[in-house]
């Protein structure tokens, strides 16, 4: 599997609110593959034009698990903007994760 | 010893008495599971067995803790020895921290724990860990709200381990009513070591006890721990039965009158001796005489002063006669002067064990055992000193203890109630009488001997101890200088009696004399009136034979007169 995905990388434009979002996966389980197409689709809808997603999996970079701090799979790392957030999970609760990734504020 | 089952592959944890306890370490290949309170020493206890794997057994191992940072571990573990920055260049440690943020975590759907496994498989093969520690697992609970996935997850971790064929240490928090806060001892189901920390009248003690030990024997005892600055130490390291050799070497006193008193020989080589008394009874000199004949046999001698530092014992037993500091310079005596609060019970006995470790000695002194009381219960001390008996039987080591007894009655036990474990109890005891007070010992009981059953006067002078027979007179025992005063009025009495006798003696004689000459005089008298009796009897018989001599002449005259002359009348 292809580790590093720049699914959308028009980053010039929208260089200050970018987000950088790190998905962590172990292979190509269901949750793996259901994780990265709810995110895309996510991505799509409402931040579209303005962010990076990478794709990592551990299967193949174990020693990249440490780094994040990374030890439910999957797991989504926002780590731009600032603050880092966490989210675990097959990002099934589209409301969840905008509140998450602080796309839209927790009611 | 409990011997270790052959079926059941253990590992060594290196951590001293763990595996004496245990019978020779935790099960190999299978997680076990340490838990207690906070502080109970979980973290030390698998760090530990994590170092000792990698230094000692050449089994590396992996770390994966929960709570601290692995800097702040190293920091943390820095004073005990342990440097885990070196071992893990070396690539003989892995410390991972896994840190869970609880606020900067949102879940949403299914998911699993693959990247702790991912990180935990990876740092295991990254140094071909045979050693695991999870510290403390739970904490993950406290990170992720969705419990059903979480122990599903352990459950699958635990097999996971097992099926890595590492030998895990799982720690957990103790919980209420239960062992754990999440239940982990139900998916740990090999062995399960509860940790616990007590606190009684201000003296902490660390206890730890193996729960289960499936497959294996093991004690079930709470065995007290130490942390020092050499890491844990489990207590105890004395084999858990009765079957250590015995001697039948004997040892002397160093009070030749009181070896008088046990057959001319002294103790047993390796018992223990129990020396009991009230305050001012001379225990202390009595500990410091064996002592010295001990140095002075050449064998080394440990001193544990509980009461008195060493150089006041010194100088205290210079005034009766023994020069102890010249053993301390030869270095036959050493000393341990510390006060009985300075530590837990257990701490004490790890410091008698590591200096008898180190110092070999053949007899030790613990003077006095009484003052112990005031850091642990009657029990506490007792289990103690079991111990402590255990072990230096073990080793042939002579022990004497000192006891102060606060009451005066006989028959009493000793306030540790370790009378019982002793193989010789000696008691001094006050004996007040006349105005003034004296020292009666006698030997409450030696095994293996014949000893004497009497009250011997404990006499201390300026050279030195020695006991005394004291007199036994018509008013009871008489000691100090009542039996003085009884000895000098026997000698009184005997030169008195030696003077009547020879008064007597002249009396009869005088007396003699006076019958003597009374039985002369009657004598004469006799004499006299026998001779007064012959006197008229021959005169009777005189007149007799003249009358018939007359009568005779007449009748003759007569005849004569009517022939021839018939007027011649």
């Amino acid at each position: 599997m292809e580790t590093l995905m720049n699914l959308e990388a028009n980053s010039e434009t929208v260089s200050e609110d970018k987000y950088e979002l790190r998905l962590y996966v172990a292979g190509r389980t269901t949750k793996s593959v259901a994780a990265i197409n709810n995110l895309n689709k996510l991505c799509e809808e409402h931040l579209k034009g303005k962010y990076i997603i990478e794709v990592i999996d551990l299967l193949v970079h174990p020693q990249l698990a440490e780094g994040d701090q990374i030890f439910a799979i999957p797991t989504l790392v926002k780590k731009v903007p600032e603050p880092i957030r966490k989210i675990i999970g097959d990002l099934s609760n589209e409301e969840k994760v905008l509140v998450g990734l602080n796309i839209r504020p927790a009611k | 010893m409990i011997t270790s089952n052959k079926s059941l592959p253990k590992t060594e944890t290196g951590i001293t008495g763990l595996d004496e306890i245990t019978g020779g370490g935790l099960p190999a290949g299978r997680p076990t599971l340490f838990c207690g309170a906070a502080g109970s020493g979980k973290t030390l206890f698998s760090l530990e067995f994590i170092v000792k794997g990698a230094t000692e057994f050449n089994e590396p191992g992996v770390f994966m803790a929960f709570e601290e940072k692995a800097e702040e571990l190293s920091v943390n573990v820095a004073s005990l020895g342990f440097d885990l920055d070196e071992l893990q260049r070396k690539k003989l440690i892995k410390l991972d921290h896994v840190h869970i943020e609880r606020s900067e975590i949102e879940e949403t759907g299914e998911y699993d724990l693959d990247g702790l496994f991912i990180r935990l498989g990876y740092a295991i093969d990254s140094i071909r860990a045979k050693r695991v520690v999870l510290d403390t697992i739970e904490n993950l609970f406290s990170g992720l709200t969705n419990q059903s996935i979480l122990r599903a997850e352990l459950r699958r971790l635990f097999q996971w381990l097992k099926d890595k064929g590492v030998t895990a240490i799982i720690t957990g928090e103790k919980g209420e009513g239960s062992l754990t806060r999440q239940g982990l001892e139900e998916y740990v189901s090999d062995c399960v070591i509860l940790l616990d920390h007590r606190v009684t009248n201000q003296i902490s003690t660390r206890l730890l006890r193996i729960i289960k030990y499936r497959g294996s024997v093991h004690g079930t005892n709470e065995y007290p721990f130490l942390i020092d600055d050499e890491g844990i130490s489990v207590l105890p390291i004395t084999s858990l039965r009765l079957e250590h050799g015995v001697s039948s070497e004997r040892v002397s006193s160093g009070v030749p009158t009181l070896d008088k008193m046990l057959e001319g020989k002294g103790f047993y080589k390796g018992s223990s001796i129990l020396v009991s008394g009230t305050a001012g009874t001379g225990k202390t000199s009595l500990a410091a005489y064996f002592a010295h004949e001990t140095c002075l046999r050449k064998d080394r001698c440990l001193y544990f002063a509980f009461e008195e530092s060493p150089q006041q014992i010194i100088r205290n037993m210079r005034s009766i006669g023994i020069n102890l500091q010249e053993h301390v310079d030869n270095g036959y005596l050493e000393f341990n002067a510390s006060r009985p609060t300075l530590n837990g019970l257990e701490m004490h006995l790890l410091t008698i064990h590591k200096m008898v470790k180190k110092f070999k000695p053949s007899a030790i002194i613990l003077d006095p055992i009484t003052n112990l009381i005031t850091v642990g219960s009657v029990s506490e001390v007792k289990g103690m000193l079991i111990r402590l008996i255990d072990f230096l039987q073990a080793e042939q080591i002579t022990v004497m203890f000192t006891a102060l007894t606060l009451t005066t009655i006989v028959t009493e036990q000793t306030d540790e109630g370790v009378s019982s474990l002793v193989d010789a109890w000696l008691l001094v005891r006050d004996l007040e009488f006349n105005g003034e007070r004296n020292r009666g010992m006698y030997i409450m009981k030696s095994r293996g001997m014949r000893h004497s059953n009497q009250v011997r006067e404990f006499v201390i002078s300026d050279e030195g101890l020695s006991l005394v027979d004291v007199y036994l007179g018509p008013d009871g025992v008489l000691t100090g200088s009542a039996r003085e005063a009884q000895q000098l009025m026997e000698e009184t009495g005997a030169v008195l009696r030696t003077h009547a006798v020879t008064r007597k003696d002249r009396e009869i004689e005088r007396k003699r004399m006076v019958l003597q000459a009374k039985i002369e005089s009657l004598k004469e008298e006799f004499e006299s009136v026998t001779d007064e009796l012959n006197k008229s009897y021959v005169e009777e018989e005189l007149r007799k034979e003249i009358m018939e001599k007359n009568r005779e002449q007449i009748t003759q005259k007569r005849h004569h007169g009517d022939i021839n002359e018939p007027g011649s009348e």
